[in-house]
């Protein structure tokens, strides 16, 4: 019997291997990586019946062209793209058969950065410290702790070679009408080291995702933002959302692969239930804050996992 | 050194996944040590929610699940946790770390030792003097942040960092020290090399280092090592 793998015919822009992130080593200074949107990685992991936290490949803006090696079942949430299986179109947002030696291709991309493709059982790259998330920066998790090179060999674990679920549509709203994403943000926890136009400049300006933006985080473009007092922090830890500001004032939205602590002052932090919204963000794209209250982000975030639950086939254990 | 202000510690929040637990806004081991403790009474008493906790210079970070964690529970650790910590910090591990000086292993020794105004050899003495304190473990993993460095020693950062600092490079950044655990872009001034690992994955503890540790420097000359951290 053939192994159960896929092949990297072609790599993609910048494809990892990442799960739900390698928490609980940060004191060791040991950045917790994992997907982008977590959310998305989460309904394509649902959708073919693994755990959530199973690990899958992050595809970023241009999609790789994999091969199954065996049967498998795969399905692509996140970013929308246009897919093939041998030069047949298939839906996003469902799981899909591979037969032995099909090929999956992305074609062009409709919405969204970043799309997860699961696949039943799991990716069964090696486990670094309780995940298999790749971290770019200190070569650790994934294949090598690198992205895909072509001819790479993924193992994929034990599981179902027939699709079970139906398809869904994610409630995350991707391909809404074109103009700034917004993203909810809860002031500080620096607010008051900032000038008040300063912190009316972040919520009434628009923003726009520097080119100069990567999985570390987004440098945002747009109104500068300035410090009542000059000098830096004593370092503290760092929350994924949290828009820090170097002494030049663009600030950086901080994203997966952020470092464990900085310096830097904070003037605010993206709600947990957008964060999802902000990892699919592409350079040039346009953003907008909006500040909410604790019980705004809490009842966003309730909401946003009972529509995940919803969107999830019957059995779905995400 | 100044006398560190210490208050009792507040929970402040950045989003709703990290609570901040501060007492103080300064470097000084006596702050630090309440921060290690804190973080090790917070990471025993297993809060609901809670993911992970994050010692710093003067803070915990506690990285939070914000539909089950239960903050009112972190209150009574947090207080609980302060009002019984014992004086005197349980006694230090030392770390002992070689390091070669100067040379290919130390490109910046000359530049501090013309910071300082004194010789080469007098830079390594008075870095290899000292007994530095792990505050924090951050930027990569096994990173170390030490101090504190002997004022005269204490060179600013590089203006433009290095694209790749070698793994095992030991640098100075003001009044901190630090040894690079992987090839890393960086912009400490390097002084020499260590073929110790820092971080090393087939240990039951990667990082060689856990904040609250003492580590002291110890001249080793070239003869002994040329090649690169294990």
């Amino acid at each position: 019997m053939t192994a159960r793998a896929l092949t990297v015919l072609r790599p993609g822009l910048l494809t990892t291997v990442q799960d739900l992130g390698r928490w609980g080593h940060q004191a060791a200074g040991v950045p917790v990586a994992g997907a982008m949107d977590t959310y998305s990685l989460r309904l394509a992991n649902g959708l073919v019946g693994n755990p959530e936290s199973a690990a899958a490949l992050e595809i970023t803006l241009l999609g790789p062209t994999l091969r199954a090696e065996a049967p498998l079942v795969v399905a692509v949430a996140g970013a929308v793209f246009d897919l093939q299986v041998d030069d047949r179109p298939v839906p996003h947002g469902a799981p899909v058969a591979l037969a032995a030696g099909s090929v999956l291709r992305f074609l062009e991309r409709r919405a969204g950065a970043r799309a997860y493709l699961a696949v039943a059982g799991g990716l069964e790259t090696p486990v670094v410290l309780g995940s298999r998330a790749t971290h770019v920066v200190s070569r650790m998790g994934g294949l090598d702790g690198r992205a895909l090179l072509v001819g790479d060999v993924l193992p994929v674990a034990t599981g179902a070679t027939r699709p079970a679920g139906r398809a869904t549509r994610s409630p995350l709203p991707l391909a809404e009408a074109p103009g700034p994403r917004r993203l909810r943000v809860l002031l500080g926890p620096q607010d008051d080291w900032f000038t008040m136009s300063s912190v009316d400049a972040l919520l009434g300006g628009t923003f726009s995702v520097s080119s100069r933006s990567d999985r570390m985080g987004f440098r945002l473009d747009g109104p500068m933002l300035t410090t009542k007092r000059p000098g830096e922090l004593v370092s503290e830890p760092v929350a994924f959302g949290a828009l820090q500001v170097p002494s030049g004032g663009a600030p950086i939205l901080l994203m997966a692969d952020r470092q464990t602590a900085g310096g830097y002052p904070k003037i605010a932090t993206v709600i947990t239930a957008d964060l999802p919204l902000a990892g699919q963000l592409a350079p040039g794209e346009a953003v907008r804050f909006a500040a909410c209250t604790r019980a705004e982000a809490r009842s966003a975030l309730i909401a946003r996992e009972r529509d995940l639950l919803r969107a999830l086939p019957e059995g779905g254990t995400a | 050194m100044s006398v560190a202000t210490i208050s009792r510690p507040r929970l402040h929040h950045s989003g709703d996944g990290l609570v901040l637990v501060e007492f103080a806004s300064t470097i000084a081991p006596e702050v630090n040590r309440r921060a290690v403790a804190l973080a090790a009474a917070i990471a025993g008493a297993r809060v609901p929610g809670v993911r992970d906790v994050v010692p710093a210079y003067a803070s915990v970070g506690v990285h939070v699940d914000p539909l089950r964690f239960d903050q009112a529970a972190l209150d009574a650790v947090v207080s609980h946790a302060w009002d019984t910590a014992a004086g005197a910090e349980p006694a230090a591990r030392v770390v002992e770390i070689p390091v070669c000086y100067g040379g290919a292993f130390g490109p910046d020794l000359a530049e501090v030792a013309a910071f300082a105004g004194c010789a080469e050899d007098d830079v390594i003495a008075r870095h290899a003097a000292g007994r530095y304190r792990v505050y924090m473990l951050g930027f990569l993993p096994g990173f170390a942040y030490l101090g504190s460095v002997d004022e005269t020693i204490a060179m600013p950062r590089r203006s433009t960092p290095r694209t790749t600092v070698p793994a095992g490079s030991v640098g100075i950044a003001g009044r901190q020290t630090g040894v690079y655990p992987c090839d890393s872009p960086g912009g400490w001034r390097l002084i020499g090399r260590t073929p110790r690992a820092m971080f090393d994955l087939a240990r039951p503890e990667p990082a060689l280092l856990a904040p609250g540790d003492l580590v002291r420097f110890v001249p080793t000359s070239h003869d002994r090592w040329t090649g690169r951290p294990a």
